[in-house]
């Protein structure tokens, strides 16, 4: 079953700006010493407030809601094309029936992804920004308004596929549990290094279509070592959504995640 | 990224700061403290505020943005530095057990309203 969903919230009249994934080194100027002073004639006001500060709001409301109705919460996230909505089916068909899942997707545009998983037998919802002036990433408020589509009496897992980009999500508190990044061999070894928030705000990578390895020159050691030099530690499963190479622990540490929380049905 | 809703924000935060007996009173500056591991763009976001701010009592209003650098502590022997690589390891033990004590932020600080309105 899918529901194509048109949250209402407040939208903007969307604005073409450049997506740069660059940063420019740009330095703003302080007066000596790092004391700010103020513009004469005026009077200033203290705010000392996170521009953010909405989302956070609904994120905890959200996060408050997946603890009442005892869901876990797995936010997935990774540039487009690095194969998230095919480890989603197929981590789909190997978790379910065993834990009740369902699935809210985000794209901008189409509803391919939520179809492909509709398969599965997962109730899930598509969200589209484009409707809303083509937002990059998905917000809490969206994630809220997506949450009337399911029965969360009936779920134990709800994974949110996110809109595929690797700057805008990882700043944005949806309520999730965990949060999980995906990259594939057929992107630069050295992406984490030009990503680093993604990869910090992530518990755990996937890295994925191993399979294609015999054909590129793909160095492995320096991607492992990218990932670990921007967030050490960080669990790395190497994996192949298409022929589930590596796809056992990658299972194992998404369902014992998930009884943790929730526990495991029989 | 997204500096169009970011801006919307501001102003809406920004408004709602103004006290209530300054009703009537113009923002000259929004002062933003903006750490550098968040993926703002200040020029886009500076870009976005000023249209943005139109017909608003933050209307012509400068948005002054400070960018904090990416402070690193070690849980394992104290050392404390500011990261300017994306290299996340203690520079002095290589430990990987640190905490970031700023470089996060998007925050508005204060805003300064023209006395004269009063």
């Amino acid at each position: 079953m899918i529901l194509s969903l048109l949250p209402g919230f407040k939208t903007f009249k969307a604005l073409h700006h450049d997506h740069s994934h660059s940063r420019p080194h740009v330095h703003e100027e302080h007066p000596a010493g790092g004391t700010e002073t103020r513009k004469s004639g005026t009077r200033e006001i203290k705010v000392v407030r996170r521009v953010l500060d909405a989302n956070d709001i609904m994120a905890r409301q959200n996060r408050k809601l997946f603890e009442e109705k005892n869901v876990f919460v797995l936010n997935m996230m990774s540039s487009p094309g690095s194969g998230k909505t095919t480890v989603l089916e197929k981590t789909l068909t190997h978790v379910m029936p065993d834990i009740r899942s369902a699935v809210i997707v985000g794209d901008i545009c189409t509803t391919n992804d939520a179809d492909r998983l509709a398969v599965s037998g997962a109730p899930v919802v598509q969200i589209n920004t484009d409707e809303f002036g083509g937002d990059c990433h998905l917000a809490a408020h969206v994630i809220e308004k997506a949450l009337d589509g399911i029965d969360l009496d009936a779920v134990d897992l709800l994974i949110i596929e996110n809109i595929g980009n690797l700057v805008c999500p990882a700043e944005f508190d949806i309520g999730e549990d965990t949060r999980v990044v995906v990259l594939s061999v057929t992107e630069g070894e050295d992406k984490p290094a030009k990503y680093p928030l993604m990869f910090r705000e992530c518990e755990a990578a996937l890295l994925n279509k191993i399979d294609l390895l015999p054909y590129l020159d793909y160095d492995r050691q320096a991607a492992l070592g990218f990932i670990h030099q921007v967030h050490p530690g960080m669990p790395i499963f190497e994996i192949s959504a298409k022929t589930e190479e590596g796809f056992e622990h990658w299972l194992d540490w998404l369902k014992s995640k998930v009884s943790g929380k929730v526990g495991l049905h029989r | 990224m997204h500096e169009m809703g970011v801006a919307m924000q501001i102003i809406e935060i920004a408004t709602a700061s103004i006290p209530k007996n300054m009703a009537l009173a113009r923002v000259e500056r929004v002062n933003l403290k903006v750490g550098k591991l968040s993926a703002i763009v200040s020029d886009s976001l500076r870009f976005c505020f000023e249209i943005a701010a139109k017909d608003s009592p933050l209307e012509g209003a400068e948005l002054k943005i400070d960018e904090i650098p990416v402070v690193a502590h070690c849980n394992d022997c104290g050392f404390q530095w500011t990261i300017e690589a994306p290299v996340f390891t203690c520079q002095k033990c290589t430990s990987g057990s640190i905490e970031l004590l700023s470089g996060r932020e998007l925050d508005i600080d204060s805003i300064e309203i023209a006395e004269d309105e009063n």
